[in-house]
């Protein structure tokens, strides 16, 4: 049924979003790394004033194994308040879950029941890859012209991998986005920036080269991708590439600043092959091109070799292995996760080129093994990975598994899953949640969080 | 040139004013523009390439139907624009949220009269001045230098009507109401614009 005002989950700026109420769930994608049982998308009730609060209140199986779900997003967002291209009353109401491994991607529908979304579509693989050309969905993102999938390879599972569009309504595959991709080959996340008509794509690399783990000669090669790619948002056509340099591996999380009249976002390079440091890197905008600087460095931390997994012995050192990167809503405090040693760092980036350290906590880790004030002590492991932001800031989620296959090379004793929650003070500093601890169902891991409402990595504004 | 009374102006006008409301036909777009350059001004130059690419788009529409209305009885006329105009009321509920977007926010003034024409097209906005220019068309006997001016009356009185409301809005919520008018007052004008449509074929089909 069409809606008369436009959905109360829309915000026309990210100043406005802020002050949205506080979220009640978390949806988090939740995957068996054996491939045995459904992957399941994972209800986290997030009200503190809730008996049932961190802990899971509802699980969606998906109909079929080994599907290895990750990213998902929401069908529609603010962006619907775009003037260039309003769609008001579209409802923010299912969550577009691909099938990373599967290339299956189900459309759930959470309006009737929120803690028991289900599932209304389908969408297999061979309908996918017909239609759109692509496999390995990855990023979904609402936006001006419907809900765009970054996608990391072609129908053979090769190179190109690139972005298509489904209709946010139907949830049809309109086809591929690109219409000049230029030098790009390798595909990994996209976003973009809407006060500039401007969309960034980033790069991993091919299924060939991350389903069964990290292959060393790929990476010790600087094989994996290392490029930053803009494109004209509208015209759909590549504008310019930017190359961290072949040392800088696994260039993932694209994060522009929320406030669409700033032209500057931040990316991290996941391990450099100089040191087994990882960096941050702020791309800008300058005398008409964007360029790209690299901001924060974060190194590997010594270590005992007894201690490493294989892949890290000869190394003598635990990577900080950043894998995820989220900017607040005030563009003001960037968090990292750094995976291998288990920081989950906080950076004031008023500055964007001046980032400052303004808060660490330590979870799990390769070495570390850092415990919760909930664990009882109990040594944890995995590390911090996904973090999703609450739109007022306030509050911080993670989960702690990257990917089934990668898991495995770093922490080969195996990977218990869990989530937990951090606090923010207003001006900066982090402390964990004493109450948040969610242990994760043995069978499965968790992946990304999507918050009720929306997040600070699933809406993009128009107005500032 | 006899004109059939002053109903057919008012209605133009009256459409005018219901095109330049619909946040989609521009407000909405120069208040985005003047808040992401902090500029008043920047309001009030995107005004005129709008009202131009509206009354492009409008004046297209105006011709054909004239010019159809010099070769066709005006019965079959009326029968199959309201038929076009039905169907066209389906498209706009059916696919309506579906366009290509060509037009973003670091655009020129060209990029905006380009936009308001792709909108105005679009969303039907000729096709619904229709009812409002059969009675002028049918007062200018033969199509040729009688006719001309009466389209261009016809498209001047209703672009004036939009560019007004559109420029009174613009300000309204650039100078005093501000964003947050966007989550309360933001009616389903897709809603409206759709029975809109549908209302002036039927009524169309019905007296042809």
């Amino acid at each position: 049924m069409p809606t008369w005002t436009p959905d109360p989950t829309f915000y026309p700026s990210p100043r406005m979003a802020m002050k949205a109420p506080a979220e009640r769930l978390a949806y988090v994608a939740s995957f068996d790394p054996t491939r045995q049982l459904p992957d399941a998308i994972a209800v986290v009730d997030v009200a503190p004033d809730s008996a049932t609060y961190a802990h899971v209140v509802g699980t969606v199986a998906m109909p079929n194994t080994g599907d290895e779900l990750h990213h998902f997003g929401w069908n529609a967002c603010s962006s619907c308040l775009c003037p260039n291209a309003p769609h008001p009353h579209a409802e923010r109401r299912y969550l577009v879950v691909p099938g990373l491994r599967s290339s299956r991607i189900h459309i759930l529908d959470t309006k009737a029941n929120p803690r028991e979304p289900s599932i209304v579509r389908v969408l297999e693989p061979g309908e996918v890859a017909e239609r759109s050309g692509y496999t390995r969905p990855h990023t979904i993102h609402c936006g001006p012209e419907g809900i765009y999938v970054a996608a990391l390879a072609n129908t053979r599972g090769e190179a190109p991998g690139g972005v298509f569009l489904m209709d946010h309504e139907t949830f049809d595959i309109r086809g591929r986005w690109e219409i000049d991709r230029g030098p790009q080959q390798l595909a990994y996340d996209v976003w973009w920036h809407l006060g500039h008509d401007t969309l960034v794509t980033s790069e991993w690399g091919l299924p060939a080269t991350f389903e069964n783990g990290l292959v060393p000669e790929v990476l010790l090669g600087g094989q994996y991708g290392h490029r930053l790619h803009f494109w004209d948002l509208h015209a759909r056509k590549h504008t310019q590439e930017i190359d961290l340099g072949a040392e800088n591996q696994l260039v993932f999380e694209l994060r522009p600043a929320h406030d669409p009249t700033r032209a500057y976002g931040f990316v991290n390079s996941v391990v450099s092959l100089k040191d087994l440091s990882a960096s941050i890197w702020t791309w800008y905008r300058e005398n008409g091109a964007w360029a790209a600087r690299k901001v924060i460095e974060i190194p590997a931390e010594p270590a005992d070799p007894a201690l490493l997994p294989p892949i890290l012995k000869g190394f003598k050192a635990v990577p900080p292995f950043v894998t995820d990167i989220d900017l607040s809503m005030d563009d003001r405090f960037l968090y990292v996760a750094c995976w291998g040693t288990g920081d989950l760092r906080q950076y004031d980036v008023s500055d964007p080129f001046a980032p400052k350290l303004a808060g660490t906590v330590r979870i799990g880790g390769v070495v570390s093994r850092a415990t919760h004030p909930k664990a009882a002590g109990a040594p944890l492991n995995g590390g911090p990975q996904m973090v999703e932001i609450s739109r007022d800031g306030r509050r911080v989620y993670f989960t702690n598994s990257l990917y089934g296959a990668i898991d495995a090379q770093l922490y080969p004793d195996g990977l218990d899953g869990w989530m937990v929650k951090l606090d923010a003070g207003r001006n900066g500093g982090i402390a964990f949640d004493p109450d948040f601890f969610v242990q994760w169902p043995k069978t499965h891991r968790p992946h990304q969080v999507r918050l009720e409402g929306g997040d600070c990595s699933s809406d993009s504004y128009c107005y500032p | 040139m006899a004109i059939g009374g002053a109903w057919p102006w008012l209605a133009l006008a009256g459409l005018g004013m219901f095109h330049g409301l619909n946040p989609a036909m521009g407000w909405l777009f120069a208040v985005a523009l003047g808040l992401h350059r902090g500029s008043r001004k920047a309001v009030l130059l995107a005004l005129p390439p709008m009202a131009l690419g509206h009354a492009v788009s409008i004046w297209l529409v105006a011709t054909s139907v004239m010019a159809l209305g010099a070769v066709i009885d005006a019965k079959p006329l009326h029968a199959a624009t309201g038929a076009i105009l039905v169907l066209w009321a389906a498209y706009h509920w059916l696919y309506g949220h579906r366009h290509r977007v060509r037009v973003g926010l670091t655009t020129g003034l060209a990029g905006l009269v380009l936009w308001s024409f792709l909108m105005a097209t679009a969303h039907g906005a000729g096709l619904m001045l229709v009812p409002a220019l059969m009675p002028l068309c049918a007062g200018s006997p033969v199509i040729g230098a009688g006719s001309l001016p009466v389209a261009l009356a016809a498209v001047g009185v209703h672009t004036l009507a939009t560019l007004a409301v559109t420029g009174l809005i613009a300000f309204v919520v650039y100078d005093w109401l501000g964003l947050a008018v966007l989550k309360r007052g933001w009616v389903n004008f897709d809603l409206l614009w759709t029975g809109a449509l549908a209302a002036t074929g039927l009524a169309l089909t019905l007296t042809a």
